[in-house]
């Protein structure tokens, strides 16, 4: 882990093409989105819709912070990462008791309503949005968007780092056995509410310390771009492509379906995105239903037993 | 004391009352079965003994404490445990996962931490299922997902066992298995109630046996009593 963040950073130092940081940098942010949604969406097999709300939270988030006491930017992710984490808590505890796709219709609400209130909120532009100055120190870089890769690059590993540790840890094995059968785990001794908070809380705060950089980085931001469908539909899509059993599946799928949105946009069109998603998604739907990681160990497993 | 006292216990879906004012004092160490025709409350009743369920009236006790108002992981961990009616393995486990998680939930104060595997290595070994341990749970035969069951519920390791039915649909040979299994499991002290249809299978089994009809309690006693009772004919056969 410590040394992809060494490679980025002699990347930065390196390369001199800003838009390779400005692809990398949506790449990994659709990365952290997508590692964080599997906490919930393919640990515990509770399907969240509702993405955008925390993305977009983590955004607004920042933005205040940003507007009302200038906050450098890692306390404004800190921050968004406390607030999204506390609404993940809230979710959890309005819906985690709903099953199946009432949960999901619920997160989608949830994402709904924060973008409502967004676009009535005066203070940040409203619906007409508003503009963030990007900060005119860089530290040792060249360029600020060279510092907030590096920073995307930061939160993609830590997500990783949580990720990894919950998939491995006694709440992990606790939240797969609430995928597998709810009433059989709360009967094995597993606090299955507890742990479904747990995870939500997760979710939330890395999705929002996903979202706290976003402002500075696109410098203009309204409620539409910042509750965006296509995050939602990402941190769904990057997940499944991947493979939602282990943690490192959502890794895969938003490395494969981040390149080829970027590489698309620049080649072909750049309304291109959404289609193409679709098209991943309903390919790998059909003909690898538990992705790429499923795919692989389906045929290992076949190698080793023949 | 008992091991367990349900008093009173009444549950209602809805306007259909589905256990009546029930009454079971258990002993440690008992064996006790629990019969009754279809519908008459014998899956409710355990529902609400290991927490699946909440009653609307009355208590349940387990060793002196009274756990009617706690959910059902708890009750796991105080050492209530069950098997299913229909097996409920965690499917993308494989055997030994599946007993993890009990030793690392239900039984984690009372297990050494870092002998889980060798744990349920044993349970494995003692339920005969360990040569399946390394196998998918998903691709295991009927009365292997039966054993499964009870070794997952042994590996909480309980004072109490709820069997639901864990004969059913098995052929004669494996009925015998099954019985040896929770024979052997009471042998090392742990109380077991019995659900089941296959009447040799409860009365070979059972110390004393209550009959429950329409949620209500209509017989209670040794096995041989029971089944020579008119009321419990009656329920079963008609008038």
């Amino acid at each position: 882990m410590a040394a992809i963040l060494i490679a980025g950073f002699l990347f930065t130092q390196g390369a001199d093409n800003e838009f390779y940081f400005f692809a990398s940098y949506v790449v990994l942010q659709g990365l952290v989105m997508a590692v964080a949604w599997n906490i919930l969406g393919g640990f515990a097999g509770y399907v969240n819709f509702g993405s955008a709300g925390f993305f977009g939270a983590g955004v607004y988030t920042s933005i205040v912070l940003n507007k009302a006491f200038a906050l450098p930017l890692p306390l404004l992710i800190v921050a968004s990462g406390c607030v999204c984490g506390l609404l993940g808590l809230a979710t959890g505890v309005l819906t985690l008791r709903l099953k199946g796709i009432y949960f999901a219709i619920a997160t989608l609400a949830i994402a709904i309503m924060l973008e409502t209130v967004a676009s009535n909120w005066e203070y940040v532009g409203g619906a007409a949005g508003t503009f963030v100055l990007q900060p005119t120190e860089f530290f040792v870089f060249d360029s600020y968007i060279e510092l907030l890769f590096m920073v995307m690059l930061s939160l993609s590993i830590l997500a990783m780092i949580v990720a990894r540790y919950l998939s491995s840890s006694k709440i992990g094995h606790g939240l797969s056995a609430i995928r597998d059968d709810e009433l059989a785990a709360e009967c094995m001794g597993v606090p299955t509410l507890r742990l479904k908070l747990v995870s939500a809380v997760t979710m939330g705060a890395l999705m929002g310390m996903a979202g706290a950089p976003y402002p500075f980085f696109v410098t203009f931001i309204d409620p539409i771009s910042a509750f965006s469908l296509l995050i939602a539909v990402n941190a769904i899509a990057m997940p499944m492509i991947g493979g939602t059993a282990a943690w490192y599946g959502p890794v895969i799928g938003a490395l494969l379906l981040g390149l080829v949105q970027e590489i698309s946009t620049v080649t072909i069109s750049s309304e291109l995105n959404l289609l193409i998603v679709g098209v991943m998604l309903v390919g790998f739907i059909t003909l690898a239903p538990q992705g790429i990681v499923g795919l692989a160990r389906k045929l290992w497993l076949k190698k080793r037993s023949p | 004391m008992p091991l367990l006292e349900v008093r009173d216990l009444t549950k209602s879906f809805g306007g259909f009352v589905a256990l009546n004012g029930i009454e079971l004092h258990l002993d440690p160490g008992e064996r006790l079965g629990l019969i009754g025709p279809n519908g008459s409350g014998k899956t409710t009743l355990i529902n609400c003994i290991s927490g699946a369920l909440f009653n609307d009236k009355g208590t349940v006790v387990f060793e002196g404490r009274d756990i009617t108002k706690l959910p059902a992981y708890k009750r796991a961990r105080l050492g209530i445990a069950r098997s299913f009616q229909i097996p409920r393995p965690f499917k993308s486990m494989t055997v030994l996962e599946n007993l993890c998680i009990p030793l690392e939930y239900a039984a984690w104060k009372r297990v050494d931490h870092r002998r889980i595997d060798d744990e349920a290595m044993e349970i494995l070994d003692l339920i005969g299922l360990s040569d399946k341990a390394q196998d998918n749970s998903s691709a295991l035969t009927q009365i292997e997902l039966r054993k499964l069951d009870l070794a997952r519920a042994l590996a909480a390791k309980p004072a109490l066992l709820v069997s639901d039915e864990a004969m059913a649909g098995l052929s004669g040979t494996e009925v015998d298995e099954i019985l040896d299994i929770l024979m052997m499991l009471n042998g090392r002290g742990l109380a077991v109630i019995m659900i089941e249809h296959i009447m040799r299978a409860v009365v070979r089994f059972s110390e004393r046996i209550i009959v429950l009809d329409a949620g209500k309690k209509i017989a209670e006693g040794v096995p041989d009593d029971v089944m020579r009772d008119p009321k419990v004919e009656r329920a079963y056969l008609g008038e």
